[in-house]
C-alpha cells in the first residue's frame, strides 16, 4: 500500500509538473497572440499552424545563444538566480487541487500534487521565496541597473504581500481552513467566494499582478529607466528561465485565484451532471468523467485569468514607483483591513441573523 | 490661437471619488482593447497575399514587343543617358534581311543589360523612351539575389513573353490620373488591362 501510494503520488506530481510547464510554454505564445490581436495584428503565425511551434523555436534560439557570464559577476550566484526563480515558481503548483478524485481499481486518487492542511500558507511561503531568485540574480550581475531592478522587485513584493495576506484572511475567516482542497469543496453549489468577497478579490487580483511583476506593476524590468532591470546582464537560457518563471508564476496565481474565489473545479449544475453520468455509466466511469469535466472547467478558469493578465498588460500603462508604493500601503492595506472587519462582523452578526430569519 | 478643434483644456481640478477609484477607468480601457481584440486585422499575409500597388507602380523592367511580336527597342540609348544611376548599357546592331518579324525598326539592341544593384527604379528610362519600349512593371518586383550572376539582367529576362503578355490598366501617367480621379469620385470604372500602349 505504501508503495502504490508513492507511485500514484509520483505520477500525479509529474503530471502536475509537466502540465505547468506546458501551460507556461504556451502562455508565451498566447501572450504574443493576444498582444497581436489587441493591436489589430495577427501575432506569430509562421512556425507551424497558427504559430503553435513558436515556443519550441524560441526555446531553441535561447539554448543556442552564447551562455555569457560577465567577468566581474559572482559566478555561482549569477547561475543560481534564474535557477531559484524557476524552482520556486514550479514548487507552488504542487498544492493546487486540479479536480476532485479519480477512482481506479478501488483506489481513490486526489487530483492534487500534495494534499496539505496548510496549502495556502505553503503557497505564500514559496511565492515569497520567489523574490530571492530575482534579488540574487540582480545582485550577482554586478550592475547598478540590475541591482536597482532587483531592489524594486524585492520591496514591491514585500509591500504587496502584506495586502495580499490581509485580503486572504477574510477568505480564511469564512472557510476556517487553510487547506486549498477544503476551500474549494466549501464553494460547492454556486457558493463561490467572489460573491461574498468582491472587495477582497479586487485586492487579491491587484496584489497578484504585483507579485508576478506584471504590467502595470512591472517596475523591476522597467526598460525606460533600468535598461532591462534585474535581467539586464542575462542572456541565453538563463534569461529564458527568468522569463519562463514569470509565466509559471502567472499560471500558478491564476490557478490560485480560481481556487480561492471562483470555486476551482466547481461549476453550476455540477450535481445534476454527476448524477446523470453515474446513473448512465456506473459509479466508477461516471465519477471519473465528472471529475475530468471539473478539471476542464478548472483549467478554463485558470486560462481565462492568464488571458486577463495579458489583456491588462496590453491595456494599462506602467505605474510610477511612488504611485505603486502609495497604492500598496495607503490604499490596499487599509481596504484589506476594512474588508476583514466587515467580513468578521458579517460572520458574527449577519449570518446568525439571516439563518434565524430563514427558519 | 486655436489650430485644431481636437485640443483639450488642461484642468487641475480635484478628481472625483469615481475617478480616484481607478477601476471604472480600467474597465473602459479593457473594453476598448477587447473591441480591438475582435476587430478585423489589418495585416496582409505578404508572400501569399499581395496588395495591388496601383497601375503605375515601378517594379522590374520589361522590354515590350508590339502587337505582331516585334521588339520595339531601337537601341537609341536615350534610356541609358537618362538613367541617373547609369544602370543601363546596350549594344546596337543592324537588322538583317529576314529579321523583319523580330525587330520593328531597322536598328535593334543586340545586348540590353540593366544592373539591378544600381537601378533605383526612378522610371526615367520609361519616360525617356521614344519608342515606348522600356517599362517598369507594376505587378512584379526584382527577386532577392543569391549570386553575383543574378545581378545583371540581360535580354533573356527583360524581353516580353508573347504567351504571357504584360497588361496594364493605364500606360501613361495621364491615363492613370484620370482613372484615379474617377475612382476617388466613386465612379464605376471597368477598364480591361491591355497589353499594348
Amino acid at each position: 500500500m505504501e508503495l502504490t501510494e508513492f507511485i500514484i503520488k509520483t505520477i500525479t506530481i509529474l503530471v502536475v509538473f509537466v502540465l505547468t510547464l506546458v501551460i507556461a510554454m504556451y502562455s508565451t505564445w498566447g501572450e504574443r497572440k493576444v498582444a497581436g490581436f489587441i493591436q489589430d495584428r495577427m501575432g506569430p503565425n509562421r512556425a507551424g499552424p497558427g504559430g503553435l511551434l513558436q515556443p519550441l523555436a524560441d526555446a531553441g534560439k535561447m539554448f543556442f545563444k552564447e551562455d555569457f557570464i560577465p567577468a566581474l559577476a559572482n559566478k555561482w550566484l549569477f547561475i543560481s538566480g534564474p535557477s531559484l526563480a524557476m524552482l520556486t515558481a514550479l514548487l507552488a503548483s504542487a498544492v493546487i487541487p486540479f479536480g476532485s478524485t479519480f477512482r481506479y481499481g478501488g483506489v481513490e486518487v486526489v487530483l492534487q500534487g500534495v494534499e496539505s492542511n496548510i496549502g495556502i500558507l505553503y503557497v505564500f511561503g514559496v511565492v515569497a521565496l520567489g523574490v530571492y531568485g530575482i534579488m540574487i540574480g540582480g545582485w550577482a550581475s554586478n550592475n547598478k541597473f540590475s541591482l536597482l531592478g532587483a531592489i524594486r522587485a524585492a520591496s514591491q513584493n514585500i509591500s504587496y504581500e502584506v495586502a495580499m495576506g490581509l485580503s486572504l484572511i477574510a477568505i480564511l475567516m469564512m472557510s476556517s481552513s487553510l487547506s486549498l482542497g477544503d476551500i474549494v469543496a466549501q464553494q460547492h453549489g454556486g457558493n463561490w467566494n467572489i460573491f461574498y468577497q468582491p472587495l477582497g478579490f479586487i485586492i487579491f487580483l491587484t496584489c497578484s499582478f504585483a507579485e508576478c511583476n506584471r504590467v502595470p506593476f512591472d517596475l523591476p524590468e522597467c526598460e525606460t529607466e533600468l535598461v532591462g532591470g534585474y535581467h539586464t546582464e542575462y542572456g541565453s537560457m538563463k534569461l529564458g528561465f527568468y522569463l519562463f518563471a514569470e509565466y509559471i508564476n502567472m499560471f500558478v496565481s491564476s490557478a490560485i485565484i480560481s481556487v480561492l474565489y471562483f470555486g476551482g473545479y466547481n461549476y453550476p449544475g455540477m450535481d445534476w451532471v454527476y448524477n446523470q453520468l453515474t446513473a448512465s455509466l456506473g459509479t466508477t466511469t461516471g465519477h471519473n468523467i465528472a471529475t475530468l469535466i471539473g478539471t476542464g472547467v478548472f483549467f478554463g478558469k485558470a486560462l481565462f485569468f492568464i488571458f486577463f493578465y495579458m489583456w491588462v498588460r496590453w491595456t494599462l500603462p506602467r505605474f510610477r514607483y511612488d504611485q505603486l508604493m502609495n497604492l500598496g500601503w495607503k490604499k490596499l492595506i487599509p481596504l484589506a483591513i476594512f474588508n476583514i472587519i466587515i467580513t468578521g462582523a458579517s460572520v458574527l452578526f449577519l449570518k446568525p441573523f439571516i439563518t434565524a430569519l430563514l427558519k | 490661437m486655436q489650430l485644431t478643434n481636437r485640443s483639450k483644456q488642461v484642468s487641475n481640478k480635484e478628481m472625483t471619488l469615481m475617478e480616484r477609484a481607478y477601476i471604472p477607468a480600467i474597465a473602459t480601457g479593457l473594453a476598448i482593447t477587447l473591441k480591438h481584440f475582435f476587430a478585423k486585422k489589418v495585416t496582409i499575409q505578404y508572400p501569399e497575399v499581395k496588395r495591388y500597388l496601383g497601375p503605375v507602380f515601378r517594379g522590374r523592367h520589361i522590354l515590350k514587343r508590339d502587337a505582331e511580336g516585334r521588339e520595339r527597342c531601337t537601341a537609341c540609348g536615350l534610356c541609358a543617358v537618362a538613367c541617373p544611376a547609369e544602370a543601363i548599357s546596350m549594344v546596337a546592331a543592324e537588322r538583317e534581311k529576314g529579321e523583319e518579324t523580330l525587330y520593328r525598326e531597322e536598328k535593334y539592341a543586340a545586348v540590353y543589360e540593366v544592373n539591378m544593384l544600381r537601378c533605383i527604379f526612378c522610371g526615367l528610362c520609361e519616360e525617356a523612351c521614344p519608342k515606348q519600349a522600356v517599362y517598369l512593371r507594376h505587378d512584379e518586383f526584382i527577386p532577392v539575389f543569391n549570386d553575383r550572376n543574378q545581378v545583371i539582367w540581360g535580354k533573356d529576362l527583360l524581353v516580353e513573353d508573347m504567351n504571357n503578355r504584360y497588361t496594364r490598366e493605364a500606360w501613361t501617367k495621364e491615363e492613370a490620373h484620370i482613372l484615379d480621379a474617377k475612382r476617388a469620385n466613386g465612379e464605376v470604372t471597368n477598364v480591361v488591362p491591355r497589353a499594348i500602349p
